[in-house]
């Protein structure tokens, strides 16, 4: 791949200073009509990412991880209020339109579980993958084409040019995924928002795009968040993991540690939950009830207390703040006082 | 219990599942692991019956069902013999019909009991799988996804099968959803002399509910052994990758030398 890479646009050059949060996510809550009424989905939902920062957003369904994405993205469904702020750059999000909306999306790229469910069939890969170029940033189809062949070999797709003549159905899911991934990366986006990038390909696949993905992100110095329901894989591939329950975030720590020293129930939960490679149990450690939504979720207490094993009165008096705890943040009124007694290894 | 020999199945040019053979004994748990186009749903589709061999033969409970069955009667007593759960129980459920109305048609269908008796296994079957009275009730829409596939747990069991298939059954799950359903299964295993036949690329789950495992790449069988060592001690160079997949603390991708074979 050539040594340095071309400036991207106005919106990247003016504000980007080293260590500055490239993305700040503050107080954001959701609406969605869902049956006929407004119900929150994401309930004061903040976070930063640092530029070419792996942030992991871990969670089970309902737990607002997808929505999260979505908002940043200004890919909500019509109907949608939000409240709060989402700043890129510095530049607040909620108030681009038109072009500029549209360059945003080019910095802010997005990568779904399904890309088959994100393509048009009866286009050609080329005709896909060089859209944007062409139409956003006026780049003529040749010149397109040919960064498109050269991003393809970045994936691990050698004979580009064939490629870009196949159509969506000629291509496995997880070639196709590179595919997602190559184009995505054309705008030479900043950002990339991935949406469980993984979930429907092979493990041998998965460990593939995701060593791609590794790739890619030192070359260009890009962030990410990584949306995905498996702690382990967060753990493995973030440097910071936040882990959601019913669209609040409960915790925050350094990948490395959260799944073997989880400072909220939720997180040891999870983490017990799972099956071991390792070993057979005789039974696992499964939570009672199943995942909620926010607005599924009881109101005015800690919406994780009716499925927790270590939930007191206190906590149905209130909504736990998110707290500093050891270098992460948990949202438990009993974080401080179960420090060390959640983890895997510890048991309970 | 079940017994596969010399199994190949041949759609077109393409040779699907090549020469596999494996044995369950009666109480038994086998999974079959591998990926997108090993042949491992083939195999469990031949011996539910959805496909036909090519070559090879499938014997349950002392019975060969690797030609069509010949009567009606003939498909009840091989839906006696072996059921088997998908990955997604939305598509396989009557979406018309409520959990009750399901497992009771099973019942009068394999069983000719009477309305009294079946109303109590119903009742049985739903206790079994953790369903309340409201959820028996209800449409399948109604439910979540961990419910439906309680359901078709449920139904599956309903026909009393000596072997039960579970196709990818958990793969779709919520981790905490998951974790319930491996439970029941687990509990149905230690309860019961069914036989499982599971079906997964997931290899904790498979070290969770098999005892002896095999495992499937390109068609053929690549190794096969007690689960816990072929996951600890994998001698074949495909296991070996497989496992080296599998996201853990420390795990460093690896990218793959050769793409191109992927696909022609």
């Amino acid at each position: 791949m050539s040594a340095s890479r071309p400036v991207a646009g106005a919106a990247t050059t003016a504000g980007h200073r080293p260590n500055a949060a490239l993305l700040q996510v503050e107080r954001l809550t959701v609406r969605l009509p869902v049956e006929g009424a407004q119900r929150e989905v994401l309930r004061d939902v903040s976070f930063d990412i640092r530029g070419g920062e792996a942030l992991g957003l871990v969670g089970e369904s309902g737990s607002g991880k997808s929505m999260t994405a979505r908002a940043i993205d200004r890919l909500l469904p019509a109907g949608a209020e939000v409240d709060g702020s989402i700043r890129f750059d510095g530049g607040e999000v909620g108030s681009l339109t038109g072009g500029d909306l549209r360059r945003y999306r080019g910095l802010v790229a997005m990568i779904f579980q399904d890309p088959r469910a994100h393509v048009n069939p009866v286009r050609r890969i080329g005709d896909f993958m060089t859209e944007a170029l062409r139409t956003n940033l006026d780049v003529p189809r040749s010149t397109a084409e040919r960064r498109a062949v050269h991003m393809l070999a970045q994936v691990g797709i050698e004979d580009g040019e064939r490629r870009l003549r196949q159509y969506p159905h000629e291509l496995s899911g997880g070639l196709l995924q590179r595919v997602m991934i190559a184009a995505a990366l054309l705008t030479e986006p900043r950002l990339l928002l991935a949406d469980e990038p993984t979930t429907a390909l092979d493990v041998t696949t998965q460990a593939e795009v995701m060593a791609i993905l590794h790739d890619l992100r030192r070359e260009f110095d890009l962030a990410m968040l990584f949306i995905t329901h498996d702690l382990e894989l967060a753990a493995a591939v973030c440097d910071r993991t936040v882990v959601m329950y019913a669209g609040q975030i409960v915790e925050m720590r350094s990948a490395a540690r959260l799944h073997d020293d989880p400072l909220h129930p939720y997180t040891a939960a999870l983490a017990a939950a799972r099956p071991d490679i390792g070993q057979s149990a005789r039974r696992l450690r499964a939570i009672p009830g199943r995942p909620l939504s926010a607005f599924e979720a009881p109101q005015g207490e800690c919406a994780f207390a009716p499925r927790c094993p270590h939930a007191v009165d206190e906590c149905r008096t209130g909504v736990p703040e998110l707290v500093d705890l050891d270098g992460g943040r948990s949202r438990c009124v009993r974080a401080g006082e179960l420090r060390g007694r959640l983890g895997v290894a510890a048991g309970d | 219990m079940l017994a596969v020999a010399g199994l190949r199945k041949e759609f077109g040019e393409l040779v699907a599942v090549d020469d596999v053979s494996f044995a369950l004994p009666e109480a038994g748990s086998l999974a079959i692991v591998g990926e997108s186009g090993s042949g491992k749903t083939t195999v469990a589709k031949m011996i539910v019956g959805l496909e036909r061999p090519t070559k090879g033969t499938i014997v349950a409970c002392g019975n060969d069902r690797s030609k069509p069955a010949r009567s009606a009667s003939d498909r009840r007593r091989r839906g006696r013999e072996v059921q088997i759960v998908f990955q997604d129980p939305y598509t396989s459920l009557d979406p018309r019909q409520t959990v009750e109305a399901t497992l009771d048609e099973i019942l009068r269908l394999h069983h000719g009991w009477p309305k009294e008796r079946r109303r109590e296994r119903v009742r049985e079957l739903t206790d079994l799988v953790g369903l309340d009275a409201r959820q028996s009730r209800a449409l399948p829409r109604g439910l979540s996804g961990g419910q439906r596939q309680r359901v078709a747990i449920a139904r599956a069991l309903a026909a009393e099968p000596r072997i039960l298939i579970l196709d990818e059954s958990v793969a779709a799950l919520d981790v905490s959803i998951q974790a319930q359903v491996l439970n029941l299964l687990a509990d149905i295993r230690d309860e019961t002399s069914v036989s499982f036949v599971l079906i997964s690329h997931d290899l904790a789950v498979v070290r969770q509910l098999a005892e002896e495992t095999i495992v499937m790449w390109r068609g053929r069988v690549v190794e096969r052994g007690a689960t816990g060592r072929v996951l600890d001690d994998p001698q074949d160079d495909y296991t070996k990758q497989l496992r080296a997949s599998v996201p853990r603390p420390g795990w460093k991708p690896q990218r793959r030398s050769v793409v191109a074979t992927e696909e022609a």
